[in-house]
């Protein structure tokens, strides 16, 4: 009995430890935001002498932050909704009629799961249709990159709704469009948000797509403008801070309400074999 | 029931479209580009060059060959650096543990930033002069394990490996848990009243029954691996020299120098590789659908 004791305390201590070292880097950010310049350069974790609050405002001014925020928004709000609905439709189809074509279709679809993006030709693409340098232009391709991992989990679920859901709402008169928006979106609700909420914070946290697509600041998203900022700003650690802060707070406030999602989300593959 | 009216094939048009178009064409058209010496100077007018830019990578004293060397050893060694600690945490966890919910979630946290963010935190924390880790390591007496975390060719992979997986052992973990908690007890005391030990219990009991979880963190894993930029990018920007240069980066180096044609010839080795490991799992996939 005792040995079972310290082998709870053994990895209650672990643990702990490990614990320790994901949130003082956590703590670290937070209480360096708050700080003079000269404090925050000795990076420490003591509290800050003085509360220096106007670092934020300072850097939503400075760090362009309202219109990354702005711009953060509109990429993954309009290409995670595009992309997860017509991801579902697609997947719907596929599910449905397992014909010899739509088995091709799903499997050269799953290929984007593991084949990079060629951003240099992709500019050229985006080029030919009057797109360079343009929102819709980065809507556009963060949809088309999600749509592989969208219908691969999509597609995996739906096999799980019964057809008799679809034969009874036919007969009741439905057509394709209302018996899918209907009838099944709702049945789906658990794995479209999951796709929803995991593909949202993707696009909030990629920075390739803009690094290479976008060349005016005013289409960064908040994840360039703070990679400009720390180039601009490399010793004023207090403001790089205060940004990461404002960044990093939608993502996590996403998470904290969508918890229940991801976690159920990442699962359900995993449990389904 | 008219199947192709109440299940219209309409319905694929929009993501095929954009699929095949934003994703897959420019693949292709790197493909193309590959054999051409396309570049920023070029104005519209592109030349066929053969094999060229390939015999450069494959034969220039620019190291590209090392850059295609460290993505395949990112990718194995960070997939083992996660993996394994991740299983025993999250048999740990799943055993029972009292604030099992607390920790996971903490765990996890790291998972949902952006690599840039960790980049730049961790390019403060790792600083010799006054980043975190080297004044705990002083404040714990450890002097004689400070680093120049960053800049010592001997240390900056181990220091990359070891951000990669502050960022990943918790949602890793979390896929694990998710596999573990589907075993049924009985399995684990059946095995225990045969006399199994944990190693055995691990190996006939735990691993089999987890394949599927095993499986999606390698496909992540992996994938991610090969692709890897952002984290590299902003932690060390190939450096020191080019130490930590991987496919990704000089790809981008190239495009950013104007070196077009270059730049998709890399692009076009990344697709090879990601498309033979691709077909594996793939067929991999297919054979346990049918199993079942």
């Amino acid at each position: 009995m005792t040995k079972k004791r310290i082998l709870a305390v053994l990895k209650h201590v672990l643990m702990i430890l490990l614990c320790l070292a994901v949130v003082l880097p956590f703590y670290l950010v937070v209480i360096n935001s708050f700080k003079t310049k000269g404090e925050a350069a000795r990076m420490n974790l003591s509290l800050p002498t003085e509360w220096q609050f106007s670092n934020y405002t300072e850097v939503i001014r400075k760090g362009k932050l309202i219109q990354g925020f702005l711009n953060s928004l509109i990429y993954a709000g309009v290409s995670t909704l595009i992309g997860v609905i017509s991801s579902a439709m697609a997947s719907f189809v596929m599910s449905r009629r397992r014909t010899k074509v739509n088995s091709f279709l799903y499997y050269f679809v799953l290929c984007g799961l593991f084949f990079p993006v060629n951003y240099v030709t992709l500019s050229r693409v985006l080029g030919t249709f009057q797109l360079t340098n343009t929102k819709a232009g980065i809507v556009i391709v963060f949809t088309s990159a999600m749509i592989p991992f969208c219908v691969f989990t999509i597609r995996n679920f739906i096999s799980s709704v019964p057809v008799e859901l679809d034969e009874a709402a036919v007969l009741d008169g439905a057509g394709p469009l209302s018996l899918f928006f209907r009838v099944i979106m709702p049945m789906l609700k658990p794995v479209l948000f999951t796709c929803f909420i995991l593909q949202f914070m993707g696009v909030w946290s990629d920075f390739l797509t803009p690094l290479y697509l976008s060349s005016k600041s005013k289409l960064f998203p908040m994840t360039m403008a703070v990679y400009q900022f720390f180039g601009k700003n490399t010793n004023y650690w207090n403001y790089i801070f205060a940004d990461i802060v404002l960044t990093c707070i939608p993502v996590i406030l996403v998470y904290l309400i969508g918890q229940k999602y991801i976690i159920g989300g990442l699962t359900s593959g995993a449990v389904k074999e | 029931m008219k199947k192709n009216k109440i299940y219209p094939m309409w319905f694929l048009l929009v993501p095929l479209a954009l699929y095949s178009v934003f994703f897959l064409l420019p693949s292709i058209l790197g493909i193309g580009y590959s054999f051409t010496d396309w570049n920023s100077r070029s104005m519209g007018e592109v030349n066929f060059v053969g094999l060229e830019n390939y015999i450069e990578i494959f034969t220039s004293d620019k190291d590209y060959l090392s850059g295609i060397g460290h993505t395949l050893m990112f990718t194995v060694i960070s997939n083992i650096v996660k993996l394994i600690p991740a299983l025993f945490l999250a048999i740990m966890l799943n055993e029972g543990i009292r604030g099992k919910g607390l920790y996971r979630t903490l765990l996890y946290l790291p998972s949902i930033l952006p690599y840039v963010i960790i980049g730049i935190l961790f390019t403060s924390i790792l600083n010799y002069n006054n980043g975190m880790l080297n004044s705990v390591l002083e404040f714990l007496h450890l002097d004689f394990l400070k680093q120049k975390w960053l800049s010592d060719l001997n240390v900056v992979w181990k220091s990359i490996f070891g951000v990669d997986a502050w960022r990943g052992v918790g949602y890793v973990m979390t896929i694990f848990i998710a596999g573990l908690s589907t075993i049924p007890r009985s399995y684990y005391e059946a095995a225990q009243i045969d006399g199994a030990n944990f190693w055995q219990r691990l190996r006939y009991v735990t691993l089999p029954m987890i394949s599927g979880s095993v499986m999606i963190n390698l496909v992540f894993g992996i994938t991610y691996g090969l692709k890897v930029f952002d984290i590299i990018y902003v932690l060390t920007n190939g450096g020191p020299g080019h130490a930590t240069e991987v496919i990704t980066t000089y790809s981008y180096q190239l495009y950013s120098s104007g070196q077009y044609g270059m730049s998709t010839a890399l692009n076009t080795i990344l697709l090879l590789i990601t498309a033979v490991v691709g077909v594996l799992i793939v067929k991999n996939m297919s054979k346990q659908e049918v199993q079942q």
